[in-house]
């Protein structure tokens, strides 16, 4: 178990963090800060299946799609107030995971990487097919009324917003970490690490593996719902193939299966586009590439890992006696990046 | 009705060829080193690009299409001896990431050095119908050229020493060093050999879709559904599914899904293959061992 005193630590920086930007932040730099907390639910629900469970996934833009359009949707068609869309889209994109998850099956590595690439491609023109125009207002998209804050409490709607956003950011990841520390992560991890040794101790592989898709899709499309909120818009072309190769550079970055991870990744893809822009349209994807291709040379664990064994470094008598990994991290694999998955073919040593 | 149908399958043969290259250009990097080139559409589409410089720089069409061929050769090369080297034995999550910051980087090079405006490609064939109507002069002429590269590929492989060496080392890397071939130049020369058939795809295309950055994204996923189609360690197998998933684009854009659809019918084509014959249907079942 994390100690009592890092749990204490980490409630006080969320707690300020949270406190510190609504009470001296700009409306526009809340704004920001809410789509880092957006995309770090959304790397979150990617990091459970690839990070832990070893399923990459290059189309995790389309959860976010189905579950900002399943916001969108129950809002403007039928009048659902903004709070009580998050569980129905949570059960929605659910399903959707877990049916996608059963092809996934029998697709391993690199095979369920292309599909879901494939997905990714193909999303936007599903958004835009004509028989779902009724409730997708079609190329036009659809455009969302801003929430206020409710029981007449003194904030601004992006105020009361980025407050909402954190707390269900908290609820999920406390979720996600009781998760990957309990049985069903254990399998989970067990699975990725060597697939027929948890099979012969018993792990039932296609009920984990489809419901740790399910799981990843219904944080990404939750993540998809409070995206929409804050940007009140929803339109196809706002869910290109680039949403999830970005989503996928922001796991990558911040470490595949390191949870606190996630919010330097969410950081990283949220900041850096606008610092690069500045230098030129292409720089962004520029510096995404450059950095992914360094991240996967350098420190294949990711930010979130490279942090993590530092810390350990600083304080390893004391960490010695805590065997369970603290941040979520387990720290003999260092993720999927750090194991080779089968007996190789073709080896290349010349 | 019958003629619309004849028409649609051979036009369905004429962009099946362009998807049938690109297939092939994955084929021999999976074949060789079971990486699969998430960035083989946009490097296609930079050698585009070259060619296109080079005909805006006065030099005529094909010395500008072979000077493309050349330049895109020697930058597969250059690819696999620095990224992909190292990357011979890494899990796959490295690979697909390294492959996936490769198409981001390729794609941004083609933003800013030729910008994001859509461009015209010219095309060397005369622009009037051929074969009573069916095809336009583009489009035969382009599956002419798409027929010779896929045979001369199909001669140097079977027919030279230097593609023998390249298919033992593909097929076993230990033994062929053991006997002489350069196992690593054979993969760069696999490499290069895959970015220049990407490049003829590429300048083939770009007449009929128009030039800009993410050009070959929807091409790609035709690639990929044909390589699967017809078995993604077959190199005859990917050029047969390549066709194959032309014909089928094209009549299901015609008579089923229309085209708003298209690129959502490749990815069924993947599934289904995926889910129900996963080797495809001319590829080799793989065994491993415990």
């Amino acid at each position: 178990m994390t100690s009592m005193r890092t749990q204490w630590l980490i409630a006080v920086l969320v707690l300020l963090a949270t406190i510190v930007p609504v009470a001296q932040f700009t409306d526009y730099h809340l704004f920001q800060l809410t789509m880092v907390v957006v995309y770090a639910i959304a790397i979150l629900g990617l990091s459970l299946l690839t990070g832990f469970n070893g399923q990459i996934s290059l189309g995790h833009g389309a959860f976010y799609a189905i579950g900002a359009y399943s916001t969108a949707i129950l809002m403007t068609t039928w009048n659902v107030p903004y709070w009580l869309t998050l569980p129905i889209s949570a059960v929605v994109c659910a399903g959707v995971g877990f049916v996608l998850g059963l092809p996934a099956l029998r697709l391993g590595g690199l095979y369920l990487a292309l599909t879901t690439f494939a997905l990714a491609v193909a999303i936007p023109q599903i958004l835009k097919y004509k028989a779902f125009e009724e409730w997708t207002g079609g190329v036009q998209g659809l455009v969302i009324d801003k929430p206020e804050a409710p029981f007449g409490l003194p904030l601004s709607p992006d105020q009361w917003l980025y407050l909402f956003t954190v707390g269900v950011a908290v609820v999920l990841y406390v979720i996600a970490w009781n998760i990957v520390r309990g049985r069903m992560g254990r399998a989970m991890m067990a699975i990725r690490d060597h697939a027929m040794a948890a099979e012969a101790m018993g792990i039932n592989l296609p009920i984990v593996k489809t419901r740790a898709f399910a799981l990843s899709a219904m944080y990404t499309g939750l993540a998809g719902s409070l995206g929409a909120i804050a940007v009140q818009f929803v339109a196809p072309d706002s869910f290109q193939v680039f949403v999830s190769i970005f989503l996928f550079v922001g796991l990558v970055v911040g470490g595949a299966s390191s949870i606190g991870g996630t919010l330097i990744g969410a950081a990283f893809i949220e900041f850096v586009p606008n610092l690069a822009d500045k230098v030129s349209k292409a720089a962004p994807s520029a510096v995404y590439g450059v950095i992914l291709i360094a991240v996967m040379f350098l420190m294949p664990a990711g930010a979130g890992g490279f942090l993590y064994a530092m810390w350990r470094k600083m304080f390893q008598t004391r960490i010695a006696q805590e065997p369970v990994a603290a941040m979520g991290h387990d720290l003999d694999s260092g993720g999927v990046a750090g194991k080779s998955p089968k007996p190789e073919t073709v080896s290349r040593n010349d | 009705m019958l003629a619309g149908v004849i028409h649609q399958i051979i036009s369905g043969i004429a962009t099946g060829g362009i998807y049938a290259s690109v297939a092939l250009a994955l084929v021999m990097i999976y074949q060789a080193t079971h990486h699969v080139n998430f960035a083989q559409g946009e490097m296609a589409t930079f050698s585009t690009y070259i060619a296109l410089t080079f005909i805006n720089a006065g030099f005529p069409y094909w010395i500008a299409f072979l000077a493309a061929v050349v330049v895109s050769f020697a930058i597969g090369v250059a690819i696999e001896r620095v990224l992909m080297r190292p990357l011979a034995n890494a899990p796959i999550l490295a690979s697909v990431g390294v492959f996936v910051g490769l198409l981001l980087i390729v794609n941004s090079l083609s933003g800013w050095f030729f910008d994001y405006t859509i461009k015209q490609f010219p095309t060397p064939f005369p622009d009037r119908p051929m074969m009573g109507g069916y095809l336009s002069g583009h489009e035969l002429g382009s599956t002419a050229v798409t027929l010779v590269v896929l045979l001369s590929v199909y001669l140097f492989f079977r027919h030279t020493r230097l593609g023998l060496a390249m298919r033992a080392a593909a097929f076993n890397a230990t033994s062929s060093r053991l006997v002489g071939v350069r196992v690593g130049w054979m993969l760069a020369l696999g490499w290069g050999l895959a970015a220049a058939i990407g490049a003829v795809a590429g300048c083939m295309v770009a007449p009929i879709v128009f030039l800009d950055p993410n050009m070959m994204s929807g091409i790609l996923l035709y690639a990929f559904a044909g390589a699967l189609l017809g078995g993604i360690d077959n190199p005859l197998g990917a050029v047969l599914g390549g066709f194959a998933v032309g014909i089928i684009e094209n009549l299901g854009g015609a008579y089923l899904v229309g085209t708003e659809l298209k690129l959502t019918l490749a990815l069924a084509i993947i599934v289904t293959v995926l889910t129900i014959k996963p080797t495809g249907l001319m590829g080799r079942k793989v065994y491993s061992r415990v």
